[in-house]
Order: structure tokens, then C-alpha cells, then sequence
């Protein structure tokens, strides 16, 4: 874990290369977006396809709140969070009264209505969205240099550290054996007394609030929210595909997936223009497929798998 | 007056194809409780095959139904041959990813094969018909297709209810093992099944095709709208998934009447208030 914490901390120093540090921040925001969707979906067993929801409503907010009243970035983010827990809560309740596919399903239907509601409201910017303004390069204003993008990624690091601490800790105390409980089987969750109702909201809160920081965190970056990315189904299904990629359940899961993601889509958009940019999303079926009725424990399985099968002398060597 | 009637009409008559579109959705997930997360992109792939049959081989979409139909099943059964099979018996997370997979796949392949254009098909047989009733007009395309589907529809409901394979079909719904107890094997049973349903959603592909026209992100819409039909009527219920299709066409097209934008929201609106009264649709079981 040191190793790879050590490792991205001095990524950007040793990379220099603009498409690839692109790439790196792309990728450690994405993965806090999939870590807070695999601690509902793949610890608490509820598959969302609606968390576009929560990383839009962080954009939005920061996005209105700078543009309209001039507020810090940084009060956004917070407001958006708390926004977006409210939000979980609202739609939780009673979508959370729907098991498995009902639920999957519900959730696409949230999205599309608050999809169609954000694109109609003017005052949102309708179906064009938000352009944020160029400001001074500060941390009070989270706008720096793009020449080298080292103050990015690290603000990015630190989010998604916070964000897998913060999943950590939940799995750690009594919510993670309950959550674990419900995703094994309801019925004997409820029937040995776990409030069931109530720690899948738990969850849904803070995976909420977490993808609600990535999508304010990707606002301020990309320095524009248009409602086709950060509310679409389309970043809800690339969330979902990063979790499941890297392994649902799995603390390390979100961040491998990112990755790997992240680098196809960049290498088949830059070596294959025009028709080549749907290439990735050929990939990325074909892997999902693959995962589903191979290896449903996702890219970090695949791993452990081929780690047991090493001679025990080269694993000692390894840790 | 006149515009609401004709809205409802009008409704009526898209309502019917997402009926048909719904019934292969809730076959399969009757028959094993799966739901097909990429059967919108079926449809697509029966919309593809129609217009390149009537492209390359000037073939009319009415001439194209059998070919779309036997395309679609054979899709279906490699499917289930090379996907479900393997995770009937797996995790509930990999049996809701596995299709879901399919869906950007497919999708992914019809933007790199076909590219993002919009194709339609300019002058299907039934395009010039006309049937004005009373100030309402239906276009003959949009009523070949209601009479199609509703046809295809009660098809499949004949072939569930009155024939030796709809009663295999749903003893292996109720217990599988029961079923291969009775010499019925199940593993042939869910093939046949996803047969039917890639054949009834081939249909509703070409018919469509008379006025729909296609892009790869087509399977989106109508995919959506099916999942909500098929959870309004019942999972796994084909009179509940007819009634709901019609009903949401009738309703998107209304609300469309008086907000443009929110016709298609109107749909979601109405099955989520729906669900949190009753989970398991209207006509559904559990």
C-alpha cells in the first residue's frame, strides 16, 4: 500500500509529459467517483446506474455558486456535498424499498428525469451548462498553471486518500458487517436484527458525498460542466465500469480500474481519430463481459488469482 | 379536442411498440430471472439489419420482419450459449454487469461499424397511406407497425399459453429442477426462450424501421422505456408489459402535448411514483 501511495506522490514530479499527467488526474478523480460507487455497489451490494446524479450535482453547485455569486470553489464543493447527501437521502428512502434489478433500473430512471430537469432550467445553463471564468492561479481559487499539472494531481491524491479513508473507516466499525450482511442476503440481515433500511442510506450518504466531491473537484478542472458529461448515463456507466473493472468490493479496485480505463480511452482517442472513438467502449464491454463470467472480483481477482499460483518462495520475496 | 386525441392516437400507436419491444424483456426475466440490460441494443441491431437489407438489397422493411426476426434469435441464443449460461449460477453483482457489458459493447460496435449517422429509410411501401378519422390522422407506417406488433404480441402469448413449448417454457419458470424432473431440459428451455424473445424484439426492429429512423444510441431510449414497462407491468408478466407499453405511449405523447421537453421525463416520473406504491408492478407476483 506504501508502495503505491509513495508512487503516485512522486508521479507527477517524474512525469512531465502533458497527455500522461492528463491522464493521471483524470484517473485518481475517476477513481474516487468508483470508489464511492463500489462501497454501495460492491460492499453494500446495490448497483447504482444513477450516480451520474451526485457527480453532477457537485459540478453544478460549484459551478452556480462560483458563477452567480462569486463564492469559493471550495465553499461548492461543500455545499455540493451536503446537497448531495440530502439528495441520496431523498432518493434513497424510497428507491431503497426496491431490491436488485428494481433498484439498478429506478436508479437509471432518477437519473433521466433530473437529466431532462437540469438540461430545461435556464438558470442551470439548459442543455449548454456552466463556463467557469479564468481566475488567478491560487489554492483559494483550486486554478493553477496547466503548463505543469503537479498542483492538480495532488489535490486530486488527497481526494481520493480522504475519500478511501473515510470508505475505510465505514467498513471498518459495525456499518461495514452490516453493510456485508445486507449484500449477502437481506432477508437474514433483517432477520437477525440489522436495520437494513437504515445502513443502506448510511452508505448511499457517503458514497454520495464523495462522488459530489469528485464531480466538483472535475468541474473546477476541466473549467467547464456541460450536463452531457457530468449528468449523463454515460459517466454513470463509466463509473460503474471502473468498480467492476478493478473488482467490486475491493479497496483497491476503483484505482487499478481508473487506470486502465483511463489509458485505454486516451490511447484509442489519440491513435485512432473519428470513427476509432468509440473503440474504447468495445474494449471496455468486452472486459466487463469477461469479468461478469470469468472473474466477478474484477482486475485486482485476476491478480490475487496469479499471485496464488506463483511458487511460495517468489510471493515470500515479493511482500 | 382534436390535438388531444390525436396525441393519444398517436401514443397509442408508439405504445404498441414498446409493448412489443418489452415482451422479449420479460420473458427472460420471467423464465430466469435476468434482465437483459442490452435488449434496447437489440432492437438497434434489428433496426441495422433492416435498413441494410433494404440498402443493399432494396428489400422493403414489411419483407425485412422474418429476416430481422431469425437475425435477432440467433443473436439471443449466442448470448445465452456464451454469456448467461455461465452466470445463472454466479453472483447476482455479475448476472446485472454481464448484459450490461453487452450493452457498451454493442453499442461501442455499431459506432465503429456503422459510424454515428442518422439513417432512415425515405420510402417504405406503407409510407403514403393515410387513414383520417374524424380529423385524427394515422400514418400508415406508425398503424403497420401497432397492428404488427400488437399481432407479434398476442403470437407469443398463444405460443406461452397453447402450445407444448410455452408449457415447458413455464414449468421451467416455476422450478427448474422440478422441470428437468419431468424430462424438460431446462438449459434447451432458456435458449428457446432467448430465441423468442430476440425474434419478437427483431420484429419490432423492422417494424420500426418504417418510421424510426437509426443511430447506435437508439437502443437508450427505447431500452430505458422498456425496462420501465416491464417493471410497471410485472416482471416477467406479458399482459402486464402489453398494457403498461401502451399506457406509457399514450402518456409520454400527452405530456408532450403540453411540455415538449418532458414527455419522455413524464415516463420515469410516473413508473417511480408507481413502484414505491407497488414494488412488484401491477401485475406482478413477488
Amino acid at each position: 500500500m506504501a508502495v503505491v501511495g509513495l508512487l503516485l506522490l512522486v508521479y507527477p514530479f517524474l512525469v512531465k509529459d502533458a497527455f500522461w499527467q492528463n491522464v493521471a488526474v483524470l484517473a485518481l478523480v475517476s477513481a474516487s467517483a468508483a470508489a464511492a460507487w463500489n462501497l454501495l455497489g460492491g460492499f453494500t451490494g446495490q448497483v447504482s446506474f444513477g450516480h451520474s446524479i451526485f457527480y453532477g450535482t457537485g459540478a453544478y453547485t460549484t459551478g452556480f455558486l462560483l458563477v452567480r455569486f462569486g463564492l469559493s470553489p471550495w465553499v461548492g464543493m461543500a455545499a455540493g456535498c451536503l446537497l448531495a447527501v440530502v439528495l441520496g437521502v431523498v432518493i434513497g428512502f424510497p428507491v431503497f424499498r426496491l431490491r436488485s434489478h428494481y433498484f439498478s433500473i429506478a436508479t437509471i430512471a432518477m437519473q433521466q428525469v433530473i437529466f431532462i430537469i437540469v438540461v430545461n432550467t435556464p438558470a442551470l445553463g439548459s442543455a449548454t451548462g456552466i463556463e467557469l471564468p479564468i481566475r488567478d492561479a491560487s489554492l483559494a481559487n483550486l486554478q493553477f498553471s496547466t503548463r505543469d499539472l503537479l498542483p492538480y494531481h495532488m489535490i486530486a491524491l488527497a481526494l481520493l486518500a480522504v475519500s478511501s479513508l473515510a470508505i475505510w473507516l465505514f467498513m471498518q466499525g459495525k456499518a461495514g458487517t452490516y453493510v456485508r450482511a445486507i449484500r449477502d442476503d437481506e432477508e437474514v440481515a433483517r432477520a437477525m436484527g440489522v436495520p437494513v433500511r437504515r445502513y443502506k442510506l448510511y452508505a448511499l450518504a457517503l458514497s454520495a458525498a464523495i462522488t459530489s466531491l469528485a464531480g466538483s473537484y472535475y468541474g473546477m478542472y476541466s473549467l467547464f460542466i456541460d450536463p452531457n458529461v457530468v449528468l449523463s448515463l454515460n459517466l454513470s456507466i463509466a463509473i460503474v465500469l471502473i468498480g467492476v473493472l478493478g473488482g467490486a468490493g475491493s479497496l483497491w479496485g476503483p484505482l487499478v480500474g481508473a487506470w486502465v480505463l483511463q489509458i485505454i480511452q486516451e490511447e484509442t482517442r489519440v491513435r485512432l481519430s473519428g470513427a476509432g472513438n468509440a473503440f474504447d467502449l468495445v474494449i471496455y464491454g468486452l472486459l466487463v463481459m469477461l469479468i461478469a463470467v470469468v472473474e466477478p472480483a474484477g482486475l485486482v481477482g485476476i491478480g490475487r488469482r496469479i499471485g496464488r499460483r506463483l511458487p511460495a518462495r517468489l510471493r515470500m520475496g515479493s511482500r | 379536442m382534436t390535438e388531444l386525441s390525436q396525441a393519444a392516437i398517436s401514443g397509442l400507436l408508439l405504445g404498441s411498440i414498446y409493448a412489443l419491444v418489452a415482451v422479449g424483456l420479460t420473458l427472460i426475466f420471467g423464465v430466469m430471472d435476468i434482465v437483459n440490460f442490452a435488449h434496447g441494443d437489440f432492437l438497434m441491431a434489428a433496426m441495422y439489419i433492416t435498413f441494410f437489407l433494404w440498402l443493399y438489397g432494396r428489400l422493403d422493411p414489411l419483407v425485412s420482419i422474418p429476416l430481422a426476426a431469425a437475425g435477432i434469435a440467433i443473436l439471443g441464443v449466442v448470448v445465452y450459449a456464451v454469456l448467461i449460461r455461465r452466470v445463472l449460477k454466479g453472483p447476482v453483482l455479475s448476472q446485472i454487469i454481464v448484459t450490461f457489458g453487452l450493452l457498451v459493447f454493442m453499442r461501442g460496435m455499431a459506432q465503429v461499424l456503422f459510424t454515428a449517422n442518422t439513417r432512415g429509410i425515405p420510402d417504405p411501401l406503407v409510407g403514403p397511406v393515410r387513414l383520417v378519422f374524424g380529423g385524427v390522422v394515422a400514418g400508415g407506417a406508425q398503424l403497420t407497425a401497432a397492428v404488427g406488433a400488437i399481432l407479434c404480441t398476442a403470437l407469443v402469448y398463444l405460443l406461452l399459453t397453447r402450445t407444448e413449448l410455452g408449457s415447458a417454457i413455464n414449468a421451467v419458470a416455476e422450478d427448474a429442477d422440478a422441470a428437468r424432473l419431468m424430462g424438460i431440459d431446462p438449459n434447451r428451455i432458456h435458449m428457446l426462450t432467448w430465441a423468442v424473445a430476440g425474434a419478437s424484439v427483431g420484429v419490432a426492429g423492422a417494424l420500426l424501421m418504417n418510421f424510426f429512423p437509426v443511430t447506435p444510441e437508439i437502443g437508450a431510449g427505447f431500452g430505458l422505456v422498456a425496462f420501465v414497462v416491464v417493471s410497471m407491468g410485472g416482471f416477467g408478466s406479458l399482459q402486464g408489459a402489453f398494457l403498461a407499453g401502451l399506457a406509457m405511449g399514450v402518456i409520454q405523447d400527452v405530456v408532450g402535448l403540453f411540455q415538449p421537453a418532458y414527455g419522455f421525463a413524464a415516463i420515469f416520473a410516473l413508473y417511480l411514483l408507481i413502484v414505491m406504491v407497488r414494488p412488484q408492478g401491477f401485475f406482478g407476483t413477488r
